[in-house]
């Protein structure tokens, strides 16, 4: 049993932080060039031959960066085409598509390659819209849904570790600095300790999301529950991370202006997205009861 | 990263699954703690289980922490009871393995190993209980012995222990964490009087102890004279289970039971989904602690990752022995009604509650992780 990363993939993990800190809004072309696209394909399909535990260091740091583009869902489709291509790929599930005005073409759940056409929904986080297509009819694309379905919820759940991850660090630095009544507000207990729950939290949403990554690269037994259970509690952390971290940031916090709300918004996002943590949650109890 | 067993963790869990399904009797399974526990724990000692992480020459096994691991998952797994030296194991020896003299080592680990000694723990007071630097049992030395006198209290198996792990102030000019002595004590010196106190499930494993003028040779000292505090530092980290395994077992076998129960019973929609809550919950304990674990494997320190999960298990147990009750029923308010194992479930909710106070409590749980984890400003 070793459940680390090696030393490569901490070193991705620092480039990839050091570059989204630059770049947050880095175009998907920069992000080919960099070589984060196809990364778990193999070689002889055009990929990068390395494992989702690679692909999963860069999905929780473009969450912690709060990345826009369609990244996420290009990396997850490119492992079920024949050969990695130069498009930008979304998915439509429950009849939504991410971005979908922003990529070349769409992965439906009957494995239909569409085109990007439909009308877009404004949405609240704005920095990720959904969309509707107009038309499913594509070309059909060989393989099953099934193990891409896997691989989004993951990548959902390690973006969500991310997006904990940042909203528990403004916390930290806010009520470190922020004085009322001539103290840090950080030493008033009804201050620090919810900020406690949420590292508590956000450790074991980690743990989750890596073993649900590990399953997904190993193609383990286990995937199917693994995924879902780490969906709700990575979805479910990232939000109470941020409602504890606007709440500690008083009035600030419940600005427009404060970067909190977007991370607030991108949870929720998250959380809805290929259904939320109670339709997780159902798909682990009939595993477990039934 | 791997989270499977390497082809040694399996050969080592193979061979310990069998050794169990050979062993572990239902009667023992059943039994209560206090005799049937003393028997299976002197059988962990001759099949060499008791102490895996211990060194060799003082009884134990020289294993690997992983090895550790197996062990209680595979406990968990068969439902089998703890060993009976729970203080013992998980406190006292682990300090005397770090601060002991190669005299004391000698004298009580292997003791413990095979249940021949049980240990208590007399740390908290009347005065003292979250701020342990305010103890008052007073040690004052007198040639080859100290003088001990004193009150403790909330003090777990002591009505059946033969020694205690005690922190006395031996100085009794000094102030908070200074001048502070940690001794070993036997229980069956003159002047030790233990009074068991009854407790909210209705038993009685904790205590009060009194000592009046008992004498404890010097050489029973753990660590130095006047450092005390940093000894007892050591038992505090070992009892909060840094590594957290034996909380992660301890869960495993409670979630076990409560899926068992829920198939016989019945659960409502709400119900099975606070159960896949909960056993989501421990995974997440379970790959934390392992997360911890290989931290601590590649640096000897365990990670800070791990710091959380005595919070997190005190709280999921509570929960999950409340969820069990809720599946009986009404049921569940007649004494062992309901339940095939008699009561089980009404012991361990109220049980339960104990979890978040007994080895520091929740709130203390929570500064600690806001001012060493997240480096909060000190809020004393
Ligand atoms: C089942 C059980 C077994 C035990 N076994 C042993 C044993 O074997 N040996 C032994 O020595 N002790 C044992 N204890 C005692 C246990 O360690 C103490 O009860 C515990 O440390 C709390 O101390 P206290 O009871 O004095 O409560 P107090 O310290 O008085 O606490 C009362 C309340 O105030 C809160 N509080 C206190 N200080 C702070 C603070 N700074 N910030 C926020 N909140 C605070 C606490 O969290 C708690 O909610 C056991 C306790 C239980 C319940």
């Amino acid at each position: 049993m070793d459940f680390a990363f090696t030393q490569e993939q901490e070193e991705l993990r620092r480039e990839a932080r050091a570059f989204l800190e630059e770049n947050p809004e880095a175009q998907l072309a920069e992000l080919r060039e960099l070589g984060w696209l196809g990364v778990s394909v193999p070689e002889e399909r055009g990929g990068g031959g390395l494992s989702f535990l690679d692909e999963a260091i860069l999905f929780e740091e473009a969450g912690r960066a709060l990345y826009s583009g369609p990244f996420l869902t290009t990396a997850v489709v490119l492992p079920a085409l024949p050969e990695v291509d130069e498009q930008a790929w979304s998915v439509e599930v429950d009849g939504f598509v991410p971005d979908l005005l922003h990529v070349d073409r769409v992965l439906t759940e009957g494995m239909q390659s569409v085109p990007a056409e439909g009308e877009t929904l404004a949405t609240m986080d704005e920095t990720r819209p959904l969309g509707r297509l107009t038309s499913s009819d594509g070309e059909a694309v060989d393989g099953e849904w099934e193990p891409v379905r896997l691989r989004l919820l993951a990548a959902l759940a390690l973006e969500a570790v991310g997006i904990a991850q940042r909203a528990l660090e403004l916390g930290i630095e806010y009520v470190s600095e922020r004085e009322q009544f001539g103290k840090k507000i950080g030493t008033y207990q009804a201050v620090s300790h919810p900020l406690a729950d949420t590292y508590v939290e956000t450790e074991l949403a980690r743990s989750l999301a890596y073993w649900a990554a590990f399953c997904v690269a190993e193609d383990d037994e286990q995937a199917p529950v693994a995924v879902p259970a780490a969906k709700a509690f990575c979805a479910e952390t990232a939000v109470a991370a941020c409602e504890r971290s606007i709440q500690v940031h008083g009035g600030i916090g419940f600005t427009w202006e404060h970067p909190l709300h977007r991370y607030y918004k991108r949870a929720q996002w998250l959380d809805a997205f290929g259904g939320h943590a109670a339709v997780q949650r159902a798909v682990v109890a009939a595993a477990l009861l039934d | 990263m791997n989270l499977r067993d390497t082809p040694e963790e399996a050969a080592f869990r193979a061979e310990l699954r069998a050794w169990i399904e050979e062993s572990l009797t239902d009667e023992v399974r059943r039994g209560r703690f206090e005799e049937a526990g003393r028997d299976w724990s002197r059988k962990l000692y001759e099949g060499g289980y008791a102490g895996l992480t211990w060194p060799k020459e003082y009884g134990g096994a020289g294993a690997p922490y992983s090895h550790q691991a197996i062990f209680l998952e595979e406990m968990a797994r068969a439902e089998a009871p703890s060993h009976l030296g729970v203080i013992g194991l998980g406190m006292a020896g682990p300090t005397i393995i770090a601060h002991g003299t190669e005299e004391q080592k000698r004298a009580r680990l292997e003791a413990i190993l095979s249940t021949e000694e049980i240990w208590c723990q007399g740390f908290s007071e009347p005065g003292a209980g979250s701020d342990l630097s305010a103890v008052r049992t007073s040690a004052i030395e007198h040639g080859d012995h100290f003088v001990v006198n004193g009150q403790k209290v909330w003090s777990s198996f002591a009505h059946i222990a033969d020694w205690c792990i005690l922190v006395t102030r031996s100085d009794p000019e000094s102030q908070r964490h200074a001048g502070l002595t940690y001794l070993i004590v036997n229980m069956h010196s003159p002047g030790v009087e233990v009074r068991p106190l009854r407790q909210i499930t209705g038993e009685a494993e904790f205590n009060e102890i009194f000592f009046t003028d008992v004498e404890v040779p010097v050489e029973n000292v753990l660590g130095d004279v006047g450092d005390g505090w940093a000894v007892a530092m050591t038992t505090l980290l070992h009892e909060r289970g840094t590594l957290g395994f034996a909380l992660t077992a301890a869960l495993e076998s409670q979630i076990r039971k409560l899926i068992a129960l829920a198939k016989e019973r019945g659960a409502t929609e709400v119900q099975r989904d606070a159960i896949a809550r909960e056993w989501i919950g421990l995974q997440a304990v379970r790959y934390t602690t392992y997360r911890s674990l290989t931290t601590l494997i590649k640096t000897g320190i365990p990670g800070p990752e791990g710091s959380g999960a005595k919070l997190w298990w005190s709280e999921a147990n509570q929960r999950v022995t409340k969820l069990a009750l809720e599946l009986l029923g009404p049921e569940a308010q007649i004494l062992g009604g309901g339940d095939r194992n008699g009561g089980y479930w009404q012991h361990q909710q109220l049980r339960s509650r104990g979890n978040t106070i007994e080895a520091g409590t929740s709130e203390i749980l929570r500064n600690i992780i806001a001012e060493r984890v997240l480096g909060l400003p000190r809020s004393r």
